[in-house]
């Protein structure tokens, strides 16, 4: 990927269209943070490309003055796999919702996690439909009553995070919808990660599902209900910065630094880059705190990067450098 | 039961059929494949058809489980693997008796008396042994016991366990039928030395088996007469032998080459399509980025995604395939990218006969999209001439920005014949809408006057960055729009530039009769059998019967109506209840099609067509 010489603005990032999301959505945020966090990653802007599903969030390609698509219901990860095989110099991301990544996207998401193909998958989640006005979501809590479920949910919900990490998943970060600031941040992260990444966005819904975070990233409970991860940093939280995590037997604890003796040297270190998730895993899965941050980091080889490989190789050893050459090649007669 | 009237002289024949058939485990698509490659080496014309169970190994000596491989070879042209044989090749019981109907009277039968067994024949459902029964009385069976004769020949050959020496019994029969014919060995034993190259025992024993059947035959006293079949006269240059698959996969990498493109493939394994998967996969040397998805969904998704990124984007698939790929083609159509969709067609409906041909793929190839969503939709009609339509589909989805079906079947797609052998220097030109400046009010939806096509701007370019989706767009802007008039103007558009086509195609062309009694109407895979139908048939002097061949469905040639017109009769001919029929109805007011039409998961026999053209023009 070429590095930008121009420096660009949010301004350079954003469209001619006016956005359409209903008045006080956190994707209005999720858009900002995206076209605030494209200038700062050096990218040039002929070679960033937006797909998406279908979908409230997937109306976000028409928002950004890049190259994009709005395609089919839980497809983007298959046409935007192909957009990168097909010219691995470009930044591409992916825009999904609850419904469309793991619903009707749901295997398309496993695999394209599997691969690890240098993309990048924004995933909004509100545990809800909201273009089709308010059924649950395969996010959706069991009792939440809906549209087609008025007397409440009946059917388990995935975490994505857990399900990421089943899926082999080298990057996860989870942050809060109303957190632009560290947002930009995590996009920042991902863009510079080379492999899939995907970020779920703790998003509120405000007409079908509003609240459905609000005890987790309210302003005013979000210091002491989330822990915002840093790699090589302690797992401190709270307002007071006095909570942290332990891992005590096969469980994380959370802890008071000055009680039973516990000090900052005590509590466990993030590190983002370990190649085993056990312990990403108990924090995705972690109620209290919530972890948001980037949960894990880790570096791995790409999809395109092996495809390249093999290319190189074959066509080193090979005598076809043209399709004559095979045409031609092997069991051949001549008619006269 | 060989009797005295068979005894004489060599024969010389125009063409002759033979099948080989057996468990799906003893070899006979090897076989065949052999005897076919030998002949072509030899200047024969040659037509061949595989006809094999879709279980992998089915159950040992089972009805179910019979493999064939069936060749037409000859001095003359063959345009099919032709239907009644005349030598049949049987390894077991099974085989001779889901076989037999196929066998001219009086005509060769060979058989391996050893698995003539108990066992055998009652799997077979044999209540008495055939071979003793004289239920074969009115053909010449050849019995020999090659199962016994494989192990003699193989006496003193290291390192073979048993399996190995009774499955290369399989080369005894084609030794056998080489010396018949007048074949050399030598073909197929420069394919077991490269084949086998790190195994030298297998290539002895191979080989061995081979020459030990190939002199049976000669110094028997049982075997009275061989058979010759000279060379045929073909146009010249330099041939080899292609399957369908195979040549469809390499008019893509011509396309490539010639466009200046990057070839991607997204595919999804699918019988009898996944052939040209293999194939694109191994040419890495070329740059073609081949790439196996979760499922047929993601297959068409990535290579719209590889489209819209500039790539000559593929995907292939079969029936079942092309109904997943449905919303994702509309897609394309609505973007207006350059697709080029592979649909190998097979028995349906639903899962249907996996592994017979079919052309009941049609009309879900012209309608099976939601909303008006019209594409172009060709087909090849022989194995050799799927490189062309493969070519041909990649022009036309480049220069005309839209998807193409390209439909083959499982007949032509698995069926193989000469090639001769196009250079991609002698290709015709491929243009494309590639745009890289920026101009002033340019949009994504600027087109083409003539064609209609939009520009293509990929990602990379700066100054056209764009979005597209499935939403309705302005005409002009191609940002969302749901003004009503703009929608009914943009389906029109849309229409009339898969109407327009009809400029760059060819006009459909008449063999044989060029006015007269009947038309004999075909589209796709049944070339073949049609052409030589309707040849054989003006030879026995009805020679009022014309002869067109679509390869272009939509839309269709210019001079389509005109044709019909010079005809008092009109047939069309095809293996579905009468699909293409109703493409035609429903273009031509006015004129009557009759329908005749086969659903057997078979191409079309010779004496049926015969028959059936008779009796129109009684």
């Amino acid at each position: 990927m070429e590095t930008a010489e121009k420096k660009y603005t949010f301004k350079d990032f954003t469209s001619d269209q006016e956005v359409r999301w209903c008045p006080g959505c956190d994707d209005y945020v999720i858009l900002r943070s995206m076209q605030k966090a494209l200038p700062d990653m050096g990218v040039k802007r002929e070679d960033v490309v937006f797909i998406s599903g279908i979908g409230c969030s997937s109306r976000f390609p028409y928002y950004m003055n890049t190259y994009g698509m709005h395609s089919i219901h839980g497809r983007a990860p298959g046409i935007a796999s192909g957009v990168k095989l097909a010219n691995p110099d470009l930044s591409v991301w992916i825009i999904t919702g609850d419904g469309d990544a793991m619903a009707i996207g749901g295997n398309h998401f496993i695999h394209v996690l599997r691969r690890n193909i240098d993309l990048n998958i924004v995933l909004f989640n509100n545990e809800i439909y909201g273009l089709t006005k308010g059924q649950f979501s395969p996010t959706s809590l069991v009792g939440q009553k809906t549209k087609s479920s008025p007397y409440g949910n009946i059917q388990q919900p995935f975490s994505p995070g857990e399900l990421a990490m089943g899926a082999q998943a080298r990057f996860f970060a989870r942050i809060g919808g109303n957190n632009p600031k560290d947002m930009t941040n995590i996009f920042i992260e991902s863009h510079k990660f080379k492999g899939t990444s995907l970020i779920e966005v703790l998003q509120n819904c405000v007409i079908f599902n509003d609240g459905c975070f609000k005890s987790v990233t309210d302003k005013t409970v979000k210091e002491d209900q989330q822990i915002y991860l840093e790699h090589g940093k302690p797992m401190i939280f709270g307002k007071e910065r006095n909570k942290g995590l332990i891992l005590n037997g096969l469980k994380l604890e959370v802890v008071t630094i000055g009680e039973n003796g516990i000090t900052q040297e005590d509590l466990l270190v993030h590190n983002a880059k370990e190649q085993d998730p056990t312990l990403h895993q108990m924090l995705i899965r972690l109620q209290y705190p919530v972890a948001t941050g980037v949960i894990r980091s880790f570096d791995d080889i790409t999809l395109e990067e092996r495809m390249d490989d093999v290319t190189k190789q074959v066509k080193a050893n090979s005598n076809f450098k043209k399709t004559d050459d095979l045409f031609f090649s092997g069991e051949t007669y001549e008619v006269k | 039961m060989i009797t005295a009237k068979i005894k004489g002289q060599p024969e010389a024949l125009e063409a002759v059929i033979i099948r080989f058939v057996g468990d799906s485990g003893d070899g006979m698509q090897l076989t065949g494949t052999q005897f076919s490659d030998t002949s072509a080496m030899f200047g024969n014309d040659i037509a061949t058809f595989p006809n094999y169970p879709s279980e992998i190994r089915a159950p040992q000596g089972s009805l179910y489980g019979v493999s064939g491989f069936q060749v037409h070879i000859g001095s003359v042209e063959i345009s099919t693997p032709g239907d009644e044989v005349d030598l049949l090749v049987a390894m077991n019981p099974a085989g001779l008796k889901t076989n037999l109907h196929a066998v001219k009277p009086g005509h060769t039968i060979i058989v391996d008396t050893d698995s003539f067994t108990k066992k055998n024949l009652e799997k077979a459902q044999y209540e008495t042994n055939p071979l003793e029964d004289n239920s074969l009385e009115n053909y010449r069976v050849i019995e020999v016991s090659m199962t016994s004769l494989t192990k003699e020949s193989l006496k003193g050959v290291e390192g073979l366990d048993n399996k190995s020496i009774t499955r290369s019994k399989n080369m005894f029969a084609l030794g056998m039928v080489y010396w018949m014919y007048d074949r050399s060995t030598e073909h197929t034993e420069d394919f077991f030395n490269k084949k086998f190259k790190s195994k030298p025992n297998v290539i002895e024993a191979n080989t061995r088996v081979l020459k030990a059947g190939f002199n049976y035959a000669n110094t028997l006293e049982l075997i009275p007469n061989s058979y010759t079949i000279s060379p045929a006269k073909m146009a010249p240059g330099t041939y080899r032998i292609i399957m369908g698959n195979t040549a469809t996969a390499w008019g893509f990498l011509a396309a490539a080459e010639k466009s200046g493109l990057e070839l991607f493939l997204g595919s999804y394994p699918i019988t009898p399509a996944t052939d040209i998967l293999h194939e694109l996969v191994k040419h890495k040397h070329f740059g073609v980025k081949a790439f196996q998805a979760e499922d047929e969904i993601a297959g068409i998704a990535s290579a719209i995604g590889a489209s819209f990124a500039g790539d000559l984007a593929i995907t292939t698939t079969s029936g079942p395939g092309l109904a997943l790929k449905g919303e994702a083609l509309g897609l394309a159509m609505m973007i207006e990218l350059p697709l080029v969709v592979v649909n190998v067609q097979r028995g349906g409906p639903s899962t249907g006969l996996p592994t017979k041909t079919e052309q009941s793929d049609l009309l879900q190839a012209m309608y099976g999209r939601n909303g008006e969503s019209p594409v172009i939709v060709i087909a090849a009609s022989t194995p050799a001439d799927c490189f062309d339509f493969a070519f041909e589909a990649s022009k036309l989805a480049l220069e005309h920005m839209t998807p193409v079906i390209l439909l083959t079947d499982g007949y032509i797609a698995n069926g193989s014949a000469p090639w001769k052998i196009h250079s991609v220097d002698d290709m015709p030109e491929i243009k494309n809408n590639l745009v890289n400046e920026v101009k002033e009010n340019w949009h994504p939806y600027n087109r083409n006057e003539d064609t209609l096509a939009r520009n293509w701007a990929i990602p990379g370019t700066p100054g056209l960055e764009h979005r597209v989706g499935g939403l309705e767009k302005d005409s002009v802007t191609g940002n969302v729009s749901y003004v009503p008039e703009n929608h009914e103007y943009m389906t029109k558009i849309r229409a009339e530039k898969i109407k327009r086509v009809q400029n760059y195609i060819p006009d459909v062309e008449v063999e044989f009769a060029q006015t007269g009694d009947l038309l004999v109407i075909g589209w796709g895979g049944t070339y073949g059998s049609l052409h030589s139908a309707v040849k054989q048939i003006n030879k026995e002097g009805y020679d009022k019967i014309g002869f067109a061949h679509f390869n272009y469905i939509n839309p269709l040639p210019k001079n389509t109506r005109q044709v019909l017109a010079r005809f008092k009769k009109v047939v069309v001919c095809e293996l579905n209840n009468g699909q293409f029929s109703k493409v035609l109805s429903n273009n031509f007011n006015g004129c009557e099609f009759i329908q005749f039409n086969k659903i057997q998961g078979l191409p079309f026999g010779n004496t049926e067509l015969i028959e059936k053209f008779k009796q129109l023009v009684q």
